[in-house]
């Protein structure tokens, strides 16, 4: 913090001097006025210098804090239980410990190393990977196709069909946007709940669905495909039309291959966004093999174990992140495109 | 368009959007209603399912928010904290890294890239990261702060054998200097987790900006400082703006970090809550009963109307400041 600190008031003073010196230069009575022509390439070069290192420093001091946390987690995954409780942590295991992505990875070895306490059936494990990631394909997997389906429906009408009141539902639905989500969650815990239960006599507590409805539809995701269905030029309608060819087909055959790159986004988008859900899973699931991934991992390692849990909790970080991280090189250039138009993570 | 007969066109319309209106009618507009109005409702209990199972209506529940003994208006303080701390913080910072990244030609891609990594990572996931790098006894920072020569600082708490900062000057219970040396880490936690964002908006439309206007202020002789003062800034007032608005709106709803790093009572060792937020404080009344076993979620509703109220302030200065200062 402190060097970080010291470090943007160097470059403040730095360019102070340098800009006074270079006024000084410039008006010395207006005699001294004139420099060679050799002069100011020479001036101008050993700038140029300065300005690269200063930029280089900076740009790599910072790109060093943004890459320290992975280094540490992948560090310290590897370590032994030995190494990490030294008093002095070292900065690269002495020898690599995959025992620690073992327990991870594997609840049966988890079971094993904790004592084989009773049937492996039995067995509570602390961070069930593959059952975590099962639930959140299940829930990341249906969620993003519903929504799919209800974005590509809600975007054809909004762009394509010409109906009274059209133009105020969107904006209705675009306002919905700037209500905070905390605002919808409480009602929305009350309704998976309590009225569910009066209703229809089921609880959302511990159930897929209560995970997978609500996100059935995204106001941003309908925002975004509604602005590329409307780039596709109506001549390709009509024909269409002449063709006789029905509003479904057109819908399927035509817009959504055109409409392909901004779909596969909002795929992307929405499977990450499973993945990284915490607020609303962590409330409606109370028993533990119904966590998410994200929940599970928190869940899974509290920080008041002290340092003895700190290599198998920076493995389970690492198999947490690593997918996403993957997906980022293979997938960039959807993600990006996304990304930049919003301001909404997942 | 679909031209043709209004009333066909309006069935086939509403058809489409069937599913959306239905799902945004339940989970979307119905609960911004019902929670406005459960905030007025005083000594109501969802649980009980007949006509009457609220006692009055009133601001009660807001009067409770900020009656003594409850702590919100502190979770208020931590939050506007966050906001006016991180959010100039990270916009400054990613301007300087932006510009410094646009004004170099070898491996600008490969530093762009790492300053965008922390934008697709898992915010818990690296929020355990911090917890383990700012550990109190023998983590990352204290290593490489004692090896320069300074003492163990006490981070999360829990170490009484190290330092806190700002000893002596945050002497409120609540605001103590536990309180502070752990906000520092909370903040530079959300620090890293926004700064790729910015730093991509940033960069994507310092590309964007014409090379004539620097080549001009080169042949007039203009300093560095000034054309960055002069030229890159003005013409960067909107995505600065935007991001401003965008980021302002995203601290003030900060719950993800604090919990990754601080557990679920948001909490530093040895102190009771001292990080929460106002979105913690509505999640925890949506899901926590009270002692007689009443749910407390009108506290939670209004909390909610309280953020839902300061995020539309802060969105309608910025837009009408914007309109006035930023200009092309």
């Amino acid at each position: 913090m402190w060097i970080l600190i010291l470090c943007l008031i160097l470059v403040v003073i730095i360019t102070k001097i340098k800009e006074n010196h270079h006024n000084i230069e410039r008006c010395v009575d207006g005699k001294n006025f004139y420099e060679t022509v050799d002069e100011t390439i020479k001036r101008e070069k050993s700038q140029k210098v300065i300005r690269y290192v200063i930029s280089y420093s900076f740009l790599i001091f910072f790109a060093l804090f943004m890459l320290l946390p992975f280094y540490w987690m992948i560090i310290t995954s590897l370590k032994t239980e030995a190494e990490i409780s030294l008093l002095r942590p070292t900065f690269f295991p002495k020898e690599f410990a995959w025992e620690n992505y073992k327990y991870v990875l594997s609840a049966k070895y988890q079971w094993e190393s904790s004592g084989k306490i009773g049937s492996f059936d039995d067995f509570q494990a602390r961070f069930d990977l593959w059952r975590y990631m099962y639930n959140t394909l299940v829930v990341g997997v249906i969620s993003t196709i519903g929504t799919l389906v209800t974005t590509v429906m809600a975007a054809f009408a909004f762009s394509r069909i010409k109906f009274p009141g059209r133009e105020f539902l969107f904006t209705l639905f675009l306002a919905t946007m700037m209500v905070p989500g905390e605002m919808m969650v409480i009602t929305n815990y009350i309704t998976v709940t309590k009225t569910a239960k009066d209703i229809f006599g089921i609880t959302g507590i511990d159930s897929y669905w209560a995970m997978i409805v609500p996100f059935l539809i995204s106001v941003y995701y309908i925002y975004l495909l509604r602005q590329n269905f409307r780039q596709i030029p109506n001549e390709l309608y009509y024909a269409a039309k002449v063709d006789g060819t029905s509003d479904l087909k057109y819908l399927i055959k035509i817009m959504v291959p055109i409409a392909m790159p901004t779909l596969i986004t909002i795929t992307i988008l929405k499977l990450m966004g499973s993945w990284n859900a915490y607020v609303w899973p962590m409330m409606i699931t109370r028993s533990a093999d119904k966590r998410l991934i994200t929940t599970g991992l928190r869940l899974g390692f509290s920080d008041s174990e002290g340092r003895s849990v700190q290599g198998r909790q920076m493995a389970a970080a690492a198999v947490v992140t690593a997918p996403l991280l993957i997906m980022f090189v293979l997938l960039r250039k959807y993600i990006m495109r996304g990304v930049s138009r919003s301001g909404i993570k997942g | 368009m679909v031209e043709g007969k209004k009333s066909i066109n309006f069935l086939k319309g509403m058809l489409c959007l069937l599913p959306a209106i239905v799902l945004l009618g339940i989970f979307t507009f119905y609960p911004i209603v019902n929670t406005f109005l459960m905030s007025f409702k005083e000594g109501y209990n969802y649980l009980i399912t007949n006509e009457k199972n609220f006692e009055s209506w009133g601001f009660g529940n807001y009067v409770k928010l900020f009656s003594e003994g409850n702590n919100f208006p502190k979770y208020l303080i931590n939050t506007m904290v966050i906001v006016f701390v991180s959010v100039p913080v990270s916009i400054t910072l990613s301007l300087l890294i932006a510009v410094a990244l646009n004004s170099i030609k070898p491996l600008q891609r490969f530093l762009q890239t790492i300053f965008f990594l922390p934008y697709v990572t898992n915010t818990i996931a690296i929020g355990m990261v911090f917890s383990v790098m700012f550990e109190s006894h023998q983590g990352l920072m204290n290593t490489l702060i004692t090896s320069l020569g300074g003492s163990s600082i006490n981070w999360l708490g829990g170490n009484t054998q190290a330092v806190l900062i700002g000893e002596g000057i945050f002497t409120h219970p609540f605001f103590n200097a536990q309180w502070f040396t752990s906000m520092i880490v909370l903040l530079a936690y959300i620090v890293w987790n926004s700064l790729p964002f910015k730093v991509l908006i940033l960069l994507s439309s310092l590309q964007s900006i014409d090379k004539q206007y620097y080549q001009a202020a080169q042949i007039d002789g203009t300093t560095k400082a000034r054309t960055f003062m002069r030229i890159t800034v003005p013409l960067l007032s909107p995505q600065i703006f935007y991001l401003l608005i965008t980021s302002f709106i995203g601290a003030f709803k900060e719950y993800t970090s604090v919990v990754a790093i601080f557990g679920d009572n948001a909490q530093s060792v040895g102190q009771k809550n001292n990080m929460a937020t106002v979105v913690w404080y509505i999640y925890q009344k949506t899901k926590e009963q009270s002692l007689s076993g009443y749910p407390q979620t009108s506290l939670a509703a209004a909390g909610a109307v309280i953020l839902f109220i300061i995020i539309m302030i802060f969105t309608a200065i910025n837009s009408y400041v914007s309109k006035k200062k930023v200009h092309y």
